[in-house]
């Protein structure tokens, strides 16, 4: 017994030196006191130098964190313990999170920088005004394939998936709204549609396609798309700038018919101690040069006007990653649609998923 | 007295156990089952199970999993008895449990790189003559995988049975003059029959809500109730939905406990 304790004492000690090592450890790095601003942020989503600068530019330290979903991200802010100054939010998450009252309104004052941002992405329908919300990226949903394995055959349209000639060879992104959103695309109506006719024209017009689709996957369907295991994919432009890095035979397309725009967004949420330091990293990263030097090393289409004079021309006329205005006008972000008619799509998904070939 | 005392204290970390493990979790999907995607009492769940969406998948999750289990069943008895009569019983043994060690999640990424169209599968099949398939996303790879994965725990309660058999029972029936194959049909298998039925009890009953798997190596091509409640509580958030096939699992299992168990009794 008198060993036991003494084995627990030990336990407890030696726990208690080390949590004070820790703490000192980080306030001789600056970790706490006021200067600091802690950035959460999805996985290599920012070049490290800007970070640099910034302290340099501000004497603000940088504490950076990385997510690896929005749903994580939004778990670990709601449960609080955490001080997170900025967050970097999908568009629809932006929407559920203003409704937990999870943000904090922004102060347009700061943020001179935000003239930069094209207005065509600004005051959009998941955030009036910016209120909480500053665009950081933005991109689409579109096909990815290969010209090799379609004998040199050109994809512009969804509705040129349904071609017999290519059975077995699609993979398809494992989302509800995303596969729906084809459906619905392929037949003119509109991606945030709720009218249960469409919805179900839409998922009839999906089991059509049953034959050509390989498979429904995850994240995995990068790698399976670089390794060449199918010649078609339905994907997040995000992805398919990732995989033709990995694959220099594979394109990419937005459907003539429209598509979806996805947005991702710094906020300011709930969590922040240092609600100044915030603003000033927003309006730093809203600079053009280090917005254009940022887009650069992430690869996704930046919502800066002024940073795409700083952008190789090559980069900024790729029509699949900077479409034109005629298309850009076809793409639609997506809604909100409630809970009851998300449901109605993910049962959908589901009937679609059971459609034996 | 104080026996009696010491003894009812001894008895609370499992009191305690059994109600915050077991009871709570089961009444809260119970309860959960109840409600519809708005938080509104309602029955519409239960209904909406008995329509033909989800019948069919629970139809096609018995399916799989009958498939699994059955195969399972065939490969490990087998080689259970081959494993009980080597020398060094042990060893083998572990080198069969050693795969079990093995994250289930990275067995599967390592199946997707064998079974691929440019995997080692496929270059077996080529040099062979049989040329190109497609293994990965089919019926087969999705049950082959999932044998792979259960056959340890199939193996080691018939091992175990095995290995407790009396070996003069079986000299005694070879005395009597039985074929080999009868001593097995009549004497052998008889005596491991528990073995067998839990091997298969926890087979059958994890195949039966086999969610990643569905995924990763059946690109969704396969749905089981697992799959079903995964997305419901993951990205539809309708919970009642979710617990109802949960319910329905839980009242399946229990059913298949008891049937597997009477059977004993009569034996």
């Amino acid at each position: 017994m008198n060993h036991l304790v003494r084995f627990f004492f030990i336990i407890a000690i030696s726990s208690a030196i080390i949590l004070y090592a820790i703490s000192s450890l980080n306030t001789s790095q600056g970790y706490s006191g006021g200067n600091t601003v802690t950035v959460y942020n999805w996985g290599d989503y920012i070049d490290e130098d800007l970070i640099k600068k910034f302290e340099k530019q501000t004497g603000i330290k940088v504490i950076y964190e990385t997510f690896d979903s929005n749903e994580a991200m939004m778990t670990k802010i709601e449960q609080g313990g955490t001080n997170y100054d900025i967050a970097v939010p999908s568009e629809y998450m932006i929407d559920k999170m203003r409704q937990e009252d999870l943000l904090i309104p922004l102060d347009h004052s700061k943020l001179p920088n935000l003239k930069n941002i094209d207005p065509r992405f600004m005051d959009l329908p998941f955030d009036p005004e910016n209120k909480y919300s500053v665009p950081y990226f933005w991109g689409t949903v579109g096909i990815v394939y290969n010209p090799k394995m379609l004998n040199g055959k050109k994809i512009t349209s969804w509705n040129d998936l349904w071609d017999p000639e290519l059975k077995n060879q699609i993979l398809l992104i494992d989302g509800a709204r995303e596969v729906m959103g084809m459906g619905l695309n392929s037949l003119g109506y509109s991606l945030n549609d709720t009218n249960r006719k469409h919805l179900l024209e839409a998922k009839n017009k999906l089991d059509l396609l049953t034959p050509n689709v390989k498979a429904i996957v995850g994240d995995e369907i990068k790698m399976l798309m670089v390794n060449e295991e199918a010649s078609i994919g339905l994907v997040w432009s995000g992805d398919a700038s990732e995989i033709m890095y990995e694959n220099e035979d594979l394109d990419y397309v937005v459907p003539k018919e429209g598509s979806n725009l996805w947005f991702d967004n710094m906020v300011i949420p709930k969590t922040a101690k240092n609600i100044e330091a915030a603003h000033k990293f927003i309006n730093f990263m809203l600079d053009p040069k280090v917005a254009a030097q940022n887009t650069d090393y992430v690869g996704y289409s930046t919502p800066n006007k002024q940073a795409l004079k700083h952008l190789d021309k090559e980069v900024v006329e790729d029509e699949r990653f900077y479409p034109t205005p005629e298309l850009t006008k076809k793409l639609e972000v997506y809604e909100n649609l409630g809970k009851r008619n998300l449901a109605a799509y993910n049962e959908l998904f589901l009937q679609f998923k059971m459609h034996r070939k | 007295m104080e026996n009696k005392l010491t003894r009812n204290l001894y008895k609370i970390p499992y009191l305690l156990w059994i109600l915050v493990f077991v009871i709570v979790p089961i009444a809260l999907v119970v309860y959960y089952s109840f409600f519809d995607i708005e938080g509104h009492f309602s029955l519409g769940n239960y209904r909406k199970f008995f329509t033909p969406v989800y019948l069919q998948m629970t139809v096609s999750s018995f399916w799989y999993a009958f498939l699994i289990t059955a195969i399972s069943l065939i490969i490990a008895y087998p080689t259970a008895l081959l494993l009980t009569k080597t020398k060094h019983k042990q060893l083998w043994l572990l080198l069969i449990i050693v795969p079990s060690w093995i994250n289930l999640l990275l067995k599967a990424y390592a199946f997707i790189g064998i079974f691929g169209t440019y995997g080692a599968a496929n270059s077996f099949l080529k040099v062979i003559g049989i040329g190109q398939q497609q293994i990965l996303f089919t019926d087969f790879s999705f049950v082959f995988v999932s044998v792979y994965i259960f056959i340890p725990f199939m193996i080691l309660p018939i091992f175990n049975s095995l290995n407790e058999l009396n070996p003069t029972l079986i000299d005694a029936a070879n005395d009597l003059g039985a074929s080999k194959w009868t001593t097995f049909r009549r004497v052998i298998f008889p005596l491991t029959i528990d073995g067998v039925k839990s091997g298969c009890q926890v087979t059958f009953i994890p195949a039966l809500s086999l969610f990643m798997l569905t995924r990763l190596i059946a690109g969704n091509r396969v749905i089981t109730l697992g799959t079903a409640i995964e997305q419901h509580f993951l990205v539809t958030q309708d919970w009642g939905m979710g617990s109802t096939i949960a319910v329905f699992l839980i009242i399946i299992m229990v059913l298949i406990m008891v049937l597997t168990n009477t059977k004993k009794r009569g034996v």
